[in-house]
Order: C-alpha cells, then sequence, then structure tokens
C-alpha cells in the first residue's frame, strides 16, 4: 500500500492519472455522452439539478452517474488507504457563495475546466478563451493568497458529517435506479428526463458509474485538481499538477484522432458559443471562484468523498448555482449568452473580490 | 532553534505558502510543519525539496503529521 501511495504522489502517477482521464472521457462520448462532454463536472451537476427538478430546462435533465461514482470512487479510495478525515467549519457558507458563482461562470462558458479541456482535445476554439479565462481566474485568486488570504482553519468531526454527501449520491443513485429512464416519457415517478439536447445523451448507467468510479479513486489518490495545475505553476513554478492537467489534453486529443471525434474550427462545436469575451469572462470568474475555495470542481467532489464538509458546501453551492443559472436565463446555450448572463458575471466577479479582499484574517 | 509552522486545519496552497515563507524568512536552518491531512504532507515535502531543503523526519501522531526539514 505505501508503495502505491508513493507512485501516485510522484510525477509518472498524476500524468497517469491524466493520461487515463484522457482515454476515458472521449470515449465516454463514443459510448453516448456529449459532444466534448466526456466528463464535465459543471454540466453533470447542472444535469443533476434538473433531474431533481431546481431548474426546469428540458434538455438538461439527468442523474449522471459519473458524479455518483466520483465521490463513491474516492470514498473507496480514503478507506482503502486510511485517509478518510471528517472534517469541516472552514467557512462553509462563503465556500456556498463560491459554489454557486463558480457554477455561473461555468455556464456561462458551457463547462468547467474539465470540459474546457475536452472541448479543446477535441478541436473547439472556442475553449482558447475559456482556458485562458480559467488562468486569468486562478491568477487573480493567487494575488490574494499571497496577500494572505485563506478560510480559516477546519475541525475534526464525526464520520456522520463526513458521509452527508456520499449519502446524497447515494439517494441520487437509489432514485436513478428506482425512476429509470423511460423512452418517450419526460419524467418518471420524482425523476425529470430530457427527450432532446445533451440531457438525452447519456452512456449506459454501468459504464459511466463504473468509469466514475475509476476516475474518483485514482484521482483522491493523485490529488488530481485542474485549478490546482494552474496554481501552482503560478504561486510556485510547480509543474507538478500540471503535468496531469496537460497530460490529460493530450491524450484526450490523440483518442479524440483515433475514434473520429476531432473536429477543429469555432462555429458549430458542441454545446458551446462564440461570444469570445464572455466564454473568457465566465471560465475567469470560474477560475477565481475554484480558486479561493481551494479546488477545481472535480477536486471538490474528490474531496468531499474524503470526508471534506466544506468542500460538500462547495459542490451543494453549484448544484443549487445551477438552478439559479437556469432560472434567471444566466446559464449560456449555442446561441449564445442568457439574457442576464453579463450582469451575474459581473455581480460573481465582485462578489469573489470581496470575498478575496476582505478574508484575510492572519491565521491564528 | 527550529521554527514551527503549525499548518493543522488548513488545505493546500496554505501549509505550503506558510513553509515556503519560513524558507524565505531564514531564520532557522531547520523548520517543523505541522499538518493534519495527508496531501498537505506531500506538498510540503514537495516544496521542501524543490527549495533545496531536505526532509530530516516525519512522524505521525494521531492524524497529524510533523515534517521536520532542514536546509541541505
Amino acid at each position: 500500500m505505501k508503495g502505491l501511495k508513493n507512485i501516485f504522489a510522484g510525477p509518472w502517477g498524476i500524468i497517469g492519472v491524466g493520461m487515463a482521464i484522457g482515454v476515458f472521457a472521449p470515449l465516454l462520448q463514443k459510448w453516448g455522452n456529449p459532444g466534448n462532454m466526456g466528463v464535465c463536472v459543471a454540466c453533470f451537476e447542472r444535469d443533476i439539478a434538473g433531474a431533481i427538478g431546481l431548474h426546469r430546462a428540458e434538455v438538461v435533465q439527468y442523474i449522471r452517474p459519473e458524479i455518483i461514482g466520483f465521490v463513491f470512487g474516492s470514498l473507496a479510495s480514503a478507506y482503502l488507504f486510511r485517509e478518510f478525515r471528517p472534517r469541516l467549519g472552514s467557512a462553509p457558507i462563503v465556500r456556498f457563495a463560491l459554489g454557486v458563482f463558480a457554477m455561473i461562470g461555468a455556464l456561462v462558458f458551457l463547462g468547467c475546466p474539465w470540459r474546457a479541456a475536452l472541448r479543446l482535445a477535441g478541436g473547439d476554439g472556442n475553449a482558447i478563451l475559456g482556458l485562458a479565462g480559467l488562468v486569468a481566474g486562478v491568477w487573480i485568486g493567487t494575488l490574494f493568497l499571497r496577500g494572505g488570504y485563506n478560510l480559516g482553519r477546519s475541525q475534526p468531526t464525526h464520520h456522520t458529517a463526513g458521509w452527508m454527501l456520499p449519502l446524497f449520491m447515494a439517494g441520487l443513485l437509489a432514485l436513478l435506479l428506482a425512476f429509470p429512464a423511460i423512452p418517450g416519457e419526460a419524467k418518471n415517478g420524482v425523476l425529470f428526463y430530457s427527450l432532446k439536447g445533451p440531457g438525452a445523451m447519456y452512456a449506459p448507467l454501468p459504464v459511466s458509474l463504473a468509469v466514475g468510479l475509476l476516475i474518483g479513486f485514482l484521482a483522491q489518490r493523485s490529488r488530481f485538481c485542474t485549478m490546482g495545475a494552474i496554481r501552482d505553476f503560478v504561486l510556485f513554478r510547480q509543474m507538478h499538477l500540471m503535468s496531469g492537467f496537460l497530460a490529460l489534453i493530450a491524450t484526450a486529443f490523440l483518442v479524440n484522432m483515433a475514434v473520429g471525434q476531432f473536429h477543429p474550427g469555432f462555429s458549430g462545436q458542441p454545446v458551446a458559443h462564440t461570444q469570445h469575451l464572455w466564454n473568457f469572462a465566465g471560465m475567469m470568474l470560474s477560475g477565481l471562484a475554484f480558486c479561493l475555495a481551494g479546488g477545481c470542481p472535480g477536486r471538490q467532489l474528490f474531496l468531499a468523498g474524503e470526508g471534506d464538509g466544506d468542500a460538500a458546501i462547495f459542490v451543494m453551492g453549484m448544484i443549487v448555482g445551477a438552478g439559479i443559472s437556469h432560472n434567471f436565463g444566466l446559464a449560456s446555450s449555442p446561441a449564445g449568452v442568457g439574457p442576464y448572463g453579463i450582469q451575474a458575471v459581473v455581480t460573481g466577479l465582485l462578489v469573489c473580490l470581496f470575498i478575496g479582499f476582505t478574508m484575510r484574517k492572519r491565521i491564528g | 532553534m527550529a521554527k514551527r509552522v503549525d499548518a493543522r486545519g488548513l488545505s493546500c496552497p496554505q501549509p505550503v505558502l506558510m513553509t515556503l515563507n519560513e524558507i524565505k524568512a531564514a531564520q532557522a536552518d531547520e523548520i517543523v510543519v505541522m499538518v493534519d491531512n495527508e496531501a498537505s504532507r506531500e506538498n510540503v515535502c514537495r516544496a521542501a525539496n524543490s527549495k533545496g531543503w531536505s526532509i530530516v523526519d516525519i512522524s505521525t501522531k494521531d492524524d497529524e503529521y510533523i515534517i521536520t526539514i532542514r536546509e541541505s
């Protein structure tokens, strides 16, 4: 076990994990997931929000088993390697707000950092703007980190608290099994389903769940984080996490080429729009929120699987943020940004700046 | 006299930032860093090594790691 621990913490461990994600994400698209959306934490949590009726955007409603797999894969790994540590209390309400705005920004761009990477690897030029925005947002976040920004210490807590998000995910899986999709029906029991659009495109449940579990396990081991990749490079000139992120992009590109999913261009890309400024600004907001919260949306799920209740709060913030995004017309569509998307990005940036400037108390 | 950095309850990058600040302050040739999770332990060790410091000792107490690093 000790040897395995060290392998994943080493340079080839993180590169191997990036490559594994780079192989399976495009394959999930081949097996049914939407274009350049083999894995997208923001999109998939948004689909979950739609499936349980937190928003009623009809084209994005499905309980994505990948997300459930991420949490349980991480949970299994954490227990196996004795790293399950229930903890919480590090400014949870601030993390909730950061989760809400991270989702709002991601849905203006139409993807989280994982999907930005997959969009680039699939030839979507708009992803360049998104990734540039992500770097800009994380860079602003590092200025706050250098200035002493922190969310305070967490405290050890009951195992029950650490199990709350895994149990929530178990509940979602139970609902998905109890009320499966019925062809041609937009609803089964309490769950909403999409009849068209990305919400109607998904790989078979066992495949999605299995890939999610594998990625969750590997990512918990290796601490894979797309935001951390950029943050650590900017702060410390350290390439460790970045090598994993780059390995993901390179591998996904090669797999896309191999299976005929590489289509270079800006217009007509799947679930994407071409408003460059807002692709940039949406992701900048997301990147800043992820940096202030200490992890990309994937990493937050893996941390939650290890018992981190604060990361769990961030996840819930993102799910609620998805509801707000679609109910208020903030989310973009292939036609462009939503009617109130621009105002929401500006508001989100102001909220993040407020949090960044004011939470600089020295750690006692 | 070794400098002490208490990064328990903090998640990265804080433990690394605090350790690097002490390394930069150059007031001690030995620093003792306390963290309470495996990821922070890895990150602090990686950062110390990258600055040319060596890991002298890592002891575990309950769920905490006490990492002693020294200027090589």
